[in-house]
């Protein structure tokens, strides 16, 4: 990841984090695939947010994980609580988005062929990560990564 | 029938049969066993009456408390109620009026199969199903356990619950209102009892999950009837043309059977609690929005797999489809839907309340403080889910200590490092003699110098 990037999108919580959580997510694990967003949503009902915005944490997270798996070289997952909001943040090692504004619109996918026969790539991850987000920011450099930081107020 | 307890729970604990192991609390779909002192302790709050417990437990010290026979006798008039499940209990059955004919002879009134009322549910799903915008899947609200599961895990999913009653609330109205009819007697004089392959229908009845009361007044097991009505066939009945349900209608008792009837291709059925649950994670992460219906049933099989059948469930549910591949044309069809959308309680009217149960406080910023501490106990416990301690899984007991109703130390490794702890302290302190005394260790040490 180019340090700029990860700078400029992650030391910038002012409050430290009461519930932070890191996931290696590998690419093409289709096998773990799921498991940290669903370790997520746990948590969440745990700390009592209220039900609809799990939901949309849920699928968000589910995405986020989703595209590492499907679409990057493998990367992180970071899950934050503070107590005004929730932030998921993807970082990844590459490939990067050439173009974000195409890769936000509804059908626009690059999965791969193993993907699309998982039921997988339906042009639909970041469109709905937006949907259901506050916030959505993604920096991506193509040949050093992406870094997608969500944020949900609670 | 009204409770009056905030919880009453038909699954319960027979005390001296519990030998303390850790069967169930690994099998609780809610987490909401703990074995304490030597004995399982069930949560009120989060014991959704599955019965899986019942199903697990080695030694039957998990029992579905039910209405004994005797209490039909409390009503001047009575009727049964079999679930459509009580008919594949028996082998070889031709006819379902030898059952209801057997029925009568222990002493009921009139019979009124709930497969009739699962005729009625079936149309009125339908006419849901049609409504514009409705969310999609709708949940199929027949199974209790799987409505109570979804209050306490998915409450996210509560606005998908089709929110039409059960078959047996419908079948209860119609039954009775057919009989008062029918003999001219007053509706309150009527006890109508459901033979239940369940006990989450019997919890339903004493506390109907969105209504005030239940138009049942008791529940008999199908294992406490299944002698008697077994002995009376034996013995020979006198049988009347009363059945009149459909092979749909019947069919409602083994899974995909409620699909089946509501005559659509985009459904889902998925039978046995442990796998409905990872299905609605699924619905809850938007995955199943193309989907129309989903079926989900906590026991294997469908209601034939239930905890209180005398016959395995898969014999039950091979009965049952070929029962109703018999019956399917006879059928004599249903009550005017008008009459019933008109005169009975066919919707569930107070709203589906949350169960938040999971919830470690009330207060959010307590509850996020609480998770971090949980999480670092989680991260000291040895992660083995062994259960020693009483509670299912390392992350359970850190939950549970984090709430305040276990301690570090009921895990056996923690406690074992403790005691090591303490041995080698102890040893340290033993080498240590007063500053008057010579010290052994030094003596030693000068003969050697």
């Amino acid at each position: 990841m180019h340090p700029d990037l990860s700078t400029s999108l992650c030391n910038n919580s002012e409050v430290e984090p009461l519930i932070k959580h890191a996931f290696h997510i590998s690419a093409n694990d289709f096998v773990s695939a799921g498991e940290a967003s669903q370790k997520i949503k746990n948590i969440l009902k745990q700390i009592g947010v209220n039900s609809e915005l799990v939901r949309r944490i849920a699928i968000a997270s589910y995405e986020a994980e989703m595209n590492l798996v499907i679409h990057s070289n493998g990367g992180e997952l970071l899950f934050l609580v503070t107590p005004s909001e929730i932030q998921l943040i993807t970082e990844d090692t590459g490939p990067g988005i050439p173009d974000i504004e195409l890769a936000m619109k509804e059908g626009y996918s690059t999965a791969s062929q193993q993907a699309r026969e998982l039921g997988f790539g339906a042009g639909m991850g970041l469109p709905n990560i937006q949907r259901n987000a506050d916030t959505v920011d993604i920096r991506s450099e193509v040949g050093q990564g992406t870094i997608l930081k969500i944020t949900f107020k609670i | 029938m009204k409770s009056t307890k905030e919880y009453y729970h038909s699954v319960t604990l027979d005390k001296d049969k519990c030998m303390g192991c850790t069967n169930c609390i690994k099998r609780c779909p809610t987490e909401a066993i703990r074995v304490r002192d030597g004995k399982a302790r069930i949560i009120d709050e989060r014991c959704i009456d599955c019965g899986e417990c019942i199903l697990v437990c080695p030694y039957h010290a998990k029992i579905a408390v039910t209405d004994p026979l005797s209490a039909i006798n409390e009503y001047r008039y009575k009727i049964a109620l079999p679930a459509p499940t009580l008919f594949g209990q028996f082998k070889n059955l031709k006819d379902c009026n030898m059952i209801m004919a057997a029925l009568m002879k222990i002493g009921f009134d009139y019979v009124f199969e709930v497969a009739l009322g699962a005729d009625v549910v079936s149309e009125l799903i339908k006419e849901k199903l049609k409504i514009p915008d409705i969310p999609k899947p709708l949940i199929s609200s027949a199974c209790p356990a799987i409505v109570r599961l979804i209050q306490v895990r998915f409450p996210n999913l509560l606005n998908h619950l089709c929110r039409v009653e059960s078959p047996m609330e419908v079948a209860a109205q119609m039954a009775k209102d057919e009989f008062s009819k029918l003999y001219g007697v007053p509706i309150e004089e009527i006890g109508a009892f459901f033979i239940t392959p369940c006990a989450a229908k019997m919890t339903s009845i004493r506390n109907p999950i969105g209504n005030e009361s239940s138009h049942v007044d008791g529940a008999i097991s199908i294992l406490d009837i299944y002698g008697p009505i077994a002995s009376n066939l034996k013995s020979g009945v006198d049988v009347e043309d009363l059945h009149r349900a459909s092979g749909a209608g019947l069919s409602w008792a083994i899974t995909s059977g409620e699909s089946n009837s509501l005559k659509i291709d985009n459904y889902l059925s998925v039978d046995g609690i442990q796998n409905v649950i990872p299905v609605l994670e699924e619905i809850e992460n938007n995955r199943m929005s193309d989907l129309d219906f989903f079926e989900g049933l906590s026991c294997s099989g469908g209601c034939v797999g239930g905890p209180l059948t005398f016959e395995n469930g898969y014999v039950a549910k091979n009965r049952i489809r070929l029962l109703a591949k018999e019956i399917q044309n006879k059928s004599k069809k249903i009550m005017n839907l008008s009459y019933v959308k008109k005169n009975m309680n066919w919707q569930i009217q107070k709203n589906i309340i949350e169960k938040p149960v999971l919830k470690l406080d009330e207060n959010i910023v307590m509850a996020i403080q609480k998770m971090e501490f949980l999480e670092r106990i989680n991260k000291s416990l040895p992660g083995l889910d062994c259960g020693s301690c009483g509670s299912p899984s390392c992350r359970t007991l850190a939950e549970d200590i984090v709430r305040g109703t276990a301690s570090e130390m009921d895990c056996i490794f923690k406690l074992r490092e403790k005691v090591r702890n303490l041995a080698e302290e102890m040893i340290e302190l033993s080498e240590k003699m007063p500053a008057g005394r010579e010290q052994k260790g030094k003596g030693e040490n000068k003969l050697y110098e």
